[in-house]
């Protein structure tokens, strides 16, 4: 009778053994295991933490880190609203396949994303070329970091948009303009303050997909400390150098800004009222 | 073209067509095309030397086994939370949901790292393991709970969804009239939910087998596929590396054409975009 204590009564059964092994599975795979990263991380002392996860490289890679995602992030929403306004509002030939494309930043191999962004963004690649003319130098830089988190991020915004477009009362619009509104007045005064939310909730999944990602830029970075050197990098060298507290103390502020977004994004979510989003 | 709304003038409605298309054509077209000519430049033979390499073969099997279990494992859990978080209220029931998402917002770098701090040899589990000869960290078995970590979410949260909506009046009509769980389940719960599970497999599989942070970090001497892309891209023998990636790409459009199909011609699944 001790599932009548956690849950409500109920005609359904084996609430306990689903609720237990789904428990227990999560407890064994996310929770201890995380905990394990936060204990390891001030195993040294609260010094030692401090000083490992706000060292002068780790503090260039969480700018680097944050910067890029930020571009990305910015850079996505904008061509993310192209693509979630020509989904939503036009039937073309070939949309399918538009649609399609889309999701494939999402089902690509983040490795494959590196080699195929590296050798298109080295300086003899067919990007790379014409852009270091230019006095770009797309591979093996900054550069080349947003272009990889630009990639990852690329599903987010639209597919958080596509659906408030859709929903957007079109007689509001067409009220709006016959009654003598310009094209810019519609779109700040009718269509931003209906989709804004959807707008944040795309920009805020894809700026922490890219905070995150390590696949595909470790190829196209370059690596270098203070310059090329994302705040996930840094942890896997550490790691490899067997400096365990450095590597858990950089791990858990990184997980700490996992969990704002998560925290963020389930809010966002919330107030879309789910419909239509993927929360 | 046909649209609805307030009319764009001209001028703006091919802006925002062009930049559409300029973006996806040099982010997504590009890439996906690159691959597939550095995998078949040097002609087909190449190619098919290049893919039955005793390490791509080796890898290939790695990965798909890995993939298989990660997929098995997570299948279960996520029919099992499903069930429960969508037949019963209970206390915390949000936070348990908000729980199941972290892996999708945690770096898969973290994920791999923290099975080295708890089985690994300075680990907190980690003379244990040697006491009891259980190896976990640089073996299949390290590989297999990253990559189970990563791809936790897809199942549990495709099916939570779709399970949420339907309510439970059917299951418990089905249990007055004296049918057990697993009748339930089989012949109630699952016949309508069966794509909506379909497609959070494919997703799961998907991710598993491409995961490079994770694996990478746990996998020491093992190749994965993508560690072996990894390693060969960096020895400059690129035409191996992207006939390998050929492989993971072309999975990747068949798992992306099932979930198209599943989302066009399934709306039960609501047409949702599970990430």
């Amino acid at each position: 009778m001790n599932r009548m204590k956690i849950a409500k009564r109920s005609a359904l059964p084996a609430f306990g053994v689903t609720f237990g092994f789904g428990f227990f599975y999560m407890c064994l795979l996310i929770l201890i295991p995380l905990a394990a990263l936060a204990a390891k991380s001030i195993d040294g002392g609260y010094e030692t933490f401090i000083e490992a996860a706000f060292s002068e490289r780790a503090l260039a890679a969480y700018k680097i880190s944050f910067s890029a995602s930020f571009f990305a992030a910015f850079v996505n929403a904008a061509f993310g609203f192209c693509i979630a306004w020509v989904l939503a509002r036009y039937e073309f030939f070939g949309k399918n396949i538009l649609d399609a494309l889309v999701d494939m930043p999402f089902a690509l191999p983040t490795a494959v994303a590196g080699i195929a962004l590296t050798t298109l963004y080295s300086s003899n690649g067919l990007l790379g070329a014409p852009l270091e003319t230019m006095g770009i130098k797309g591979a093996f830089s900054y550069f080349g970091i947003v272009v990889a988190l630009i990639f990852v991020g690329v599903p987010f915004t639209v597919r958080t948009l596509v659906p408030a477009i859709k929903e957007l009362p079109k007689e509001i619009e067409e009220a709006a303009s016959t009654l003598g509104a310009k094209g810019y007045q519609v779109f700040w005064k009718v269509i931003i303050p209906t989709i804004w939310i959807a707008w944040l909730s795309g920009f805020v999944l894809s700026f922490a997909r890219a905070v995150g990602e390590y696949g595909s830029v470790v190829f196209i970075a370059g690596n270098l400390p203070f310059q090329t050197e994302i705040a996930p990098l840094i942890i896997v060298t550490k790691l490899e150098q067997y400096e365990y507290i450095e590597s858990a103390a950089i791990a858990v502020v990184m997980l700490f800004v996992s969990l704002i977004f998560l925290v963020l994004t389930d809010f966002l979510g919330k107030k879309l009222g789910n419909a239509g989003v993927n929360r | 073209m046909s649209y609805g709304g307030y009319k764009e003038t001209r001028i703006i409605r091919w802006s925002i067509f062009i930049s559409a298309f300029i973006f996806i054509g040099f982010m997504v077209i590009l890439p996906l095309t690159t691959v597939f000519y550095f995998a078949l430049k040097n002609g087909f033979t190449v190619y098919i030397q290049a893919l039955t390499r005793p390490e791509s073969i080796s890898s290939i099997q790695l990965t798909l086994l890995v993939g298989a279990t990660a997929l098995t494992l997570n299948t279960i859990f996520g029919i099992a939370i499903a069930w429960a978080v969508s037949k019963f209220d209970f206390a915390y029931k949000r936070l348990l949901v908000a729980l199941i998402d972290l892996p999708f917002t945690v770096s898969p770098v973290i994920a791999g790292m923290v099975f080295i701090l708890l089985f690994g040899s300075d680990g907190f589990l980690g003379e244990w393991c040697i006491n009891h000869d259980i190896k976990i960290v640089f073996s299949t078995t390290g590989i297999v709970l990253a990559t189970t970590f990563v791809t936790l979410p897809f199942v549990a949260r495709s099916l939570i969804s779709l399970m949420t909506t339907q309510g439970r009046e059917e299951e418990e009509a089905a249990v007055t009239l004296g049918a057990d769980f697993m009748t339930t389940f089989w012949k109630v719960t699952l016949p309508s939910v069966k794509w909506a599970l379909l497609y959070g497999m494919v997703l799961c599989f998907a991710r598993a087998i491409g995961d490079f942070g994770a694996v990478s970090v746990v996998a020491g001497s093992m190749k994965s596929v993508t560690i072996e892309i990894f390693e060969l891209y960096n020895e400059y023998l690129s035409s191996e590396a992207f006939a390998l990636a050929s492989v993971l790409t072309f999975v990747a459009l068949v798992a992306l054409g099932i979930k198209k199909s599943i989302e066009k011609f399934h709306s039960e699944n609501g047409g949702k975009n599970e990430y």
